[in-house]
C-alpha cells in the first residue's frame, strides 16, 4: 500500500515531537517503513543504507522494546551502534546531561537516539550537539515514534486513519504516547477520544483538539481503533484512583466493552501491559489485538525515522 | 557638599509632587525641591534631557545569596546590580546558607553591604528557625540587628497555627510579615503553571489554587490579629482577588507583583528555557491581565523583582532539575515603563509609587519620598531610553534572565545613595556629568 506524497524528505534535522512533522511528512515516514518493512521478511535482514553510520542509544530510563527495537533498526540498515544505559556510565558519578552530551558529541556520532525521565531533555540536548536527536520518550512530553509505529499499524489494518474514531483510554495525565498520539493522529484526521478518571486527565487536554471524556463506554462506542495507555502501579499511592481493583472495574477494557466498538476494531497498547489493570488478557491476547504487531512494525517505523533524517540518502558520499 | 539636579521633573507620589524641578541635596539629605532654585554654594548638575528625578526605588524582595551561595551572588554585586537598575535600597530574603535567622548573620550582611557602599540593604529575618517551620526565629533580635521584616521565603508557612502566630509576636514592632503563598501538598513537584501549556509540554502542574489558598488564609488569620501580612511575588487573579476583598474588609494586607509575572505568560515554556522557570509559575493571559488591573487600580502595593541569580551550570539542566527563579534588578524599570507606564495602564507616579513610596511603607523603611530632610536617595530615571537587555553586561555574578535581546523604552540614567552618585547610565546622553568630581575650591564635606 503505497501513496504519492508531496515530499521527498523532513525539514527538521532532528524528531523531537510530533509537532516537528507536517501530515506529507508523516505519510512519507509511513510509506518508507512499508518499504523497510518488507527487509525484515528477507533471509537476509540487512541493507547497507546507513554504513559508515554512528548511532548513539542513550536511555536514561528503563526499556526494553524501544531501546531493542531501535537497536535491530540500527542494525539492519548497517548503522555502528553503541548503547548506553545510565546504570553503568558516568552519569551515576553526578556528570550532567549537557556534559554527557558534550562528550559524545566530541567523539562525533551521527545520531543520538535518547529516553530521558525530564520532559524537554531533547531540547536541551539539540543546543549543545550537532548530532541528529530522535526523542526515544521524554518524560511525560512526547514518545513519537510510538505515535508513528501506531499510526502505520492502524493504516495497515485498516487502510486508513482519516475519519477513524480512535479511543484512548489510561493514565492521560502521564502519557508522552498519548500526546504524541493525539498530535499525529490529530494531523492525519481521525478523531480522537480521550478517557480517564478525571484525576488522571491533564487540565486543557482538548486544546489539543481530542473529545475527553469519563465515560469508557462514551470513549469506546462504534471505535475504530481502542488503545489502552499503561496505569503505573504507584499511582495509586498518589490517590489518583482507589485501587487497582477498581480502576479495572470502571475503566478496565474487557469483552463487553470491546463489544461496544465498531465490529472489526483493533485493540492496542504501547506496553508494557498490566494484565487485568487496564486491560484484560483475553482481550490483550484476544483476535482483535494488534499489540504484538505494533512491535513489528516499531522496527520498520523506526528505520524509516533514522533513514529519512539520515537525509535519505544511501551511504555517504 | 551641596548638590543641585536641575532641570528634571520631579515626581514624587508621597507629596503628589509631578512637574519641572530642581532638587537641591546637603549632604546625605534632601534639602530642597522646587522651581529654579538659586545655586548657591552648591555643586550645579543639569540631569539629562527628558529625565525624571524621583525617590530612589526600593525592591523589597531580592535574593542577595550571600553568605553561603557566593557563586550566585554577592551582596557586593548584588547590590552593583541594584543600582544600575535604579535601585537605592533593597530587602534581602533570609534563605542563605546559613538562613538569616540570627543577629549574626543579619550583622554580616549589613556589613558586606556598608563595605560595598552602593545599595541600602534591608535584611529580612526567618519566620521561623532554619526556615523549618517549626520553632519561631528570635525576631526581637533579628530586628534589634537591622531586620525590617520576617520570611520564610522559599517556602511557605505551612502551619496556620504557626502563621496566626507569627502575626500576632511580630505586630509589637509592627513588622510585615511576608509570606510566599503556597500549598506545599497542592504545589508536589510540580515545575510550571497547571494549564494547556504545561499538560501539553508533559510538565507538572503547580495549580494557581495552590497559592489562592494561603493568599486566603493567611489574609483570615490576619484579620483576627494585629499583625500585617504581605503576600509576596502574587501571580494570580485569584489571589488578587482575595486581596481586594482583605482590603475591603478592614485586614491589613498587602501584596507585590513582580516584572515577569505582570509581562510574561505560560505559553514561553515552548522550548523548555530553565530561565522561564520560576516559583510562582508565569501564569495565563488572564492572570497577567488581571495583575495589571490591580497594579493599575492599586490593589496590588508593590513591584518587586524576587531578584533570584542562580549560576549558568544550575539552570543549564533538564527543567525539571533546575533551580526556580530568574534575575530582577537591572529589568524592573524597562519592564515596568514598556509594558505598564508606556502602554497607558499605569501613570508615571503611580509606577514610582510602585517601586518607591509603597515599598517604603510597607517596610517602614526611611526614603520613598523627596521631601526635606529625609536621606538623599535618589533615581533619574529616562522614560524614553531604548534599551536593548543583554545579560552579558549584567552587573549580578549570574545572567539567568529569560529578557535578552528584548527591546525596551525605559532605562536609568543615574542612582544617587545618601547623596553620593553610586551609578551612572554611560549611554544616557549627560548623565557622566552627574558623576563627575566637584571643581577645585569646593570641599567635599
Amino acid at each position: 500500500m503505497s501513496t504519492t506524497t508531496a515530499v521527498t524528505t523532513l525539514r527538521s534535522r532532528h524528531l523531537l515531537s510530533i509537532a516537528d512533522l507536517s501530515a506529507e511528512e508523516i505519510v512519507l515516514l509511513l510509506d518508507t517503513a512499508d518499504a523497510m518493512k518488507e527487509i525484515a521478511a528477507r533471509p537476509i535482514k540487512k541493507v547497507p543504507t546507513l554504513r559508515g553510520r554512528t548511532i548513539v542509544n542513550l536511555f536514561y530510563e528503563p526499556s526494553t522494546r524501544t531501546r531493542t527495537s531501535f537497536e535491530i533498526a540500527e542494525k539492519r540498515l548497517s548503522a555502528d551502534t553503541l548503547s548506553i544505559s545510565v546504570a553503568t556510565s558516568s552519569v551515576v558519578k553526578g556528570e550532567t546531561l549537557v556534559d554527557t552530551a558534550l562528550n559524545l558529541e566530541a567523539m562525533q556520532p551521527d545520531m543520538i537516539v535518547m529516553r530521558h525521565a525530564s520532559s524537554g531533555a531533547h531540547h536541551l540536548l539539540t543546543r549543545v550537539c550537532k548530532s541528529h536527536v530522535i526523542n526515544a520518550g521524554d518524560g511525560m512530553h512526547e514518545h513519537p515514534t510510538q505515535a508513528l509505529l501506531d499510526a502505520y499499524t492502524i493504516r495497515e489494518k485498516t487502510g486508513r486513519i482519516g475519519g477513524l474514531k480512535v479511543a484512548i483510554v489510561g493514565d492521560l495525565l502521564h502519557s508522552r504516547v498519548l500526546r504524541s498520539d493525539v498530535l499525529l493522529l490529530g494531523k492525519l484526521g481521525a478523531e480522537v477520544w480521550a478517557c480517564a478518571p478525571p484525576t488522571l486527565i491533564p487540565p486543557g487536554l482538548d486544546a489539543l483538539g481530542v473529545r475527553v471524556t469519563t465515560s469508557v463506554e462514551e470513549a469506546v462506542r462504534d471505535a475504530d481503533v481502542v488503545m489502552m495507555l499503561r496505569i503505573q502501579l504507584e499511582r495509586m499511592q498518589g490517590n489518583f484512583f482507589p485501587s487497582l481493583r477498581e480502576y479495572f472495574n470502571v475503566f478496565g477494557m474487557t469483552r463487553e466493552r470491546v463489544r461496544l466498538a465498531k465490529p472489526g476494531a483493533i485493540i492496542m497498547h504501547p506496553g508494557p501491559m498490566n494484565r487485568g489493570v487496564e486491560i484484560a488478557s483475553d482481550v490483550a491476547d484476544g483476535p482483535a489485538s494488534v499489540i504484538l504487531e505494533q512491535v513489528t512494525n516499531g522496527v520498520a517505523v523506526r528505520m524509516a525515522v533514522l533513514y529519512l533524517l539520515a537525509g535519505g540518502e544511501d551511504e555517504r558520499a | 557638599m551641596k548638590l543641585l539636579l536641575k532641570g528634571g521633573r520631579v515626581v514624587d507620589p508621597a507629596r503628589g509632587v509631578d512637574g519641572p524641578a530642581d532638587v537641591l541635596i546637603d549632604g546625605d539629605r534632601i534639602a530642597e525641591v522646587g522651581r529654579d532654585l538659586p545655586a548657591g554654594d552648591a555643586v550645579v548638575r543639569e540631569v539629562p534631557r527628558g529625565a525624571i528625578v524621583c525617590p530612589g526605588l526600593i525592591d523589597m524582595h531580592v535574593h542577595l545569596r550571600e553568605p553561603g551561595q557566593e557563586h550566585k551572588e554577592t551582596v557586593a554585586t548584588g547590590t552593583a546590580a541594584a543600582v544600575a537598575g535604579g535601585f537605592t535600597s533593597v530587602a534581602c530574603m533570609p534563605n542563605t546558607d546559613p538562613v538569616n535567622d540570627s543577629a549574626s548573620v543579619t550583622r554580616l550582611i549589613i556589613d558586606r553591604a556598608r563595605a560595598a557602599g552602593l545599595a541600602r540593604v534591608y535584611p529580612i529575618g526567618a519566620v521561623s528557625r532554619g526556615s523549618k517551620g517549626e520553632q519561631l526565629a528570635e525576631i526581637a533580635e533579628l530586628r534589634e540587628a537591622g531586620c525590617v521584616a520576617v520570611s520564610d521565603d522559599g517556602r511557605p508557612v505551612a502551619s496556620a497555627l504557626l502563621m496566626r502566630r507569627v502575626l500576632e509576636y511580630t505586630s509589637m514592632f509592627g513588622m510585615p510579615v511576608i509570606d510566599h503563598c503556597e500549598d506545599p501538598s497542592l504545589k508536589g513537584d510540580g515545575v510550571a503553571h497547571e494549564g494547556p501549556a504545561a499538560s501539553r509540554l508533559g510538565l507538572r502542574g503547580i495549580p494557581g489554587i495552590a497559592e489562592e489558598l494561603m493568599v486566603e488564609r493567611d489574609i483570615t488569620i490576619a484579620g483576627i490579629t494585629t499583625g500585617r501580612v504581605h503576600i509576596a511575588h502574587l501571580s494570580t487573579a485569584g489571589s488578587l482577588r482575595a486581596v481586594r476583598a482583605g482590603k475591603a474588609r478592614g485586614i491589613a494586607v498587602t501584596c507585590e507583583v513582580t516584572p515577569h509575572h505582570f509581562t510574561l505568560t505560560d505559553e514561553v515554556l515552548e522550548g523548555y528555557d530553565t530561565n522561564v522557570k520560576m516559583n510562582p509559575p508565569l501564569r495565563e493571559a488572564a492572570d497577567v491581565e488581571a495583575l495589571i488591573g490591580g497594579l493599575a487600580d492599586g490593589s496590588v502595593d508593590v513591584i518587586a523583582t524576587d531578584h533570584a541569580p542562580h549560576h549558568h551550570d544550575e539552570k543549564f539542566v533538564e527543567f525539571d532539575k533546575a533551580p526556580f527563579g530568574i534575575l530582577g534588578l537591572e529589568t524592573a524599570v524597562a519592564l515596568t515603563f514598556d509594558r505598564l507606564v508606556h502602554r497607558g495602564h499605569l501613570s508615571t507616579t503611580r509606577a514610582i509609587a510602585l517601586l518607591s513610596t509603597n515599598p517604603a511603607r510597607v517596610l517602614n523603611v526611611p526614603g520613598g519620598t523627596l521631601a526635606p530632610g529625609t536621606p538623599a536617595d535618589i533615581t533619574i530615571l529616562v522614560p524614553d531610553l531604548e534599551v536593548t537587555i543583554d545579560p552579558a553586561r549584567s552587573r549580578s555574578l549570574s545572567r539567568n534572565t529569560p529578557f535578552g535581546g528584548w527591546r525596551l523604552r525605559g532605562g536609568v540614567a543615574a542612582t544617587i545613595v545618601g547623596g553620593r552618585v553610586v551609578y551612572v547610565n554611560d549611554e544616557v546622553a549627560g548623565a557622566a556629568a552627574l558623576a563627575e568630581p566637584p571643581p577645585a575650591g569646593i570641599a567635599a564635606r
